[in-house]
């Protein structure tokens, strides 16, 4: 072997060896890079009860109540198999409504989850609203039926 | 395969004059471009359905991103070539790859925070997608910082190219982060192999952008890059002939 072939192999060992001790690493720690968990993971008893935990999911159509002379909202997250229902007293950011994917941070309260922050999740999805109107009765039949299921 | 062509690329008087002769033109076309995507993208695009105006950030946003991880592939790549085959102009490039990749990095988190305070609600989560973005920041700091520790050029070619290549496993995680773990940054919009779930008015600017700041890597990497030769070669005779 030339030396400039041992430097070859040895680059390649390098990037090889690193991305795989990573893989290891990373896959030893998948649990702690989950930023939330699903209503459904809430269920089965996979999110510590012990601490505060985050809860992601879609705020269910027609759920979302204001408590008249207060901050306090309360609203129903589901992932469509599970729901977890929600209060929270503050400001929500702009993009929290109906129908939309949000994270929240606090810890189960009983049955409901008490939340001491609410995060808005933006998905992917980039359109004008005359496009998004277009679409609109499409998305509400597939989530209608996504949901009664 | 005759590999003169590429040895007389490697070569510093070579080199410095072709990147002289090129960086105009990758200057002037990001120029143009940049600005012909910045007018289609504040005025000509329509707003967002959710987020309305705010959403135009994203035009600065994703191509820095986008280019935060291409730089370090290529400064990757360049130092594996200079480690390789003991080119110094390839870890010269890489070293001119560092301070671009790194503002670059800076501006997509910045644009990423400000967008994300009204919209989500926070300035800053540690979900897998910042951190690991975050993480670049700092692979490309101490990259630059590990070559000003040294006071020989060939060592510090050598101790920052390790560097350079074990830091580009980042690059893959940074992007299918928002895939392997549940995050608050939403998934890829365009670089996936389905449909880009963005309007094709919107991605006709976002497109733009990004070609010119491809282009403008061009132009900056060319300017530094010779600027690096200088320094290095500072002591030959091309150099004195020339001057």
């Amino acid at each position: 072997m030339t030396p400039r072939q041992k430097r070859m192999v040895t680059v390649v060992a390098i990037v090889a060896g690193v991305g795989i001790a990573t893989t290891f690493a990373l896959q030893a720690f998948n649990q702690n890079l989950l930023y939330y968990y699903s209503p459904t993971q809430v269920h089965a008893g996979e999110a510590p009860a012990s601490r505060s935990i985050r809860v992601g999911g879609l705020v269910e159509n027609g759920s979302l109540a204001r408590k008249p002379g207060s901050m306090e909202v309360t609203f129903v997250l589901t992932d469509y198999a599970q729901k977890v229902p929600v209060s929270y007293t503050g400001v929500l950011p702009d993009l929290f409504r109906e129908g939309q994917g949000v994270i929240a941070r606090g810890r189960m309260d009983g049955d409901r989850f008490v939340a001491e922050e609410v995060l808005a999740k933006h998905d992917e999805n980039y359109m004008p609203p005359e496009v998004a109107d277009s679409l609109k009765p499409h998305l509400d039949a597939a989530n209608s039926t996504a949901g009664s299921t | 395969m005759s590999w003169t062509w590429f040895h007389k690329l490697a070569s510093p008087p070579h080199a410095y004059r072709i990147l002289g002769s090129l960086a105009p033109w990758f200057g002037w076309a990001s120029l143009a471009l940049i600005l012909l995507a910045t007018w289609w993208g504040l005025v000509k695009a329509p707003a967002d359905y959710q987020q309305g105006d705010g959403f135009r950030i994203l035009y600065v946003h994703a191509p820095s991103a986008w280019m935060s991880m291409f730089t370090y592939v290529v400064m990757a790549v360049a130092a594996g070539v200079g480690l390789i085959w003991r080119i110094k102009l390839a870890h010269a490039a890489a070293a001119a790859c560092a301070p671009i990749g790194a503002s670059f990095t800076f501006l997509a988190l910045a644009t990423g925070s400000i967008w994300g305070k009204p919209m989500w609600g926070t300035w800053w989560v540690w979900d897998a997608r910042l951190t690991s973005e975050l993480l670049l920041l700092f692979l490309y700091l101490g990259y630059m910082a590990l070559r000003a520790s040294f006071d020989d050029p060939q060592r510090a070619d050598r101790a920052s190219a390790v560097l350079a290549l074990v830091g580009v496993i980042n690059v893959p995680i940074i992007h299918y982060s928002v895939n392997w773990w549940s995050t608050l940054h939403q998934p890829a919009s365009v670089t996936k192999f389905d449909k880009p779930s963005i309007d094709l008015a919107m991605l006709i600017p976002l497109f733009l952008m990004i070609a010119g700041f491809q282009l403008y890597f061009g132009w900056a990497v060319s300017r530094r890059l010779r600027g690096e030769i200088l320094r290095r070669e500072r002591n030959a005779n091309w150099l004195k002939e020339a001057a």
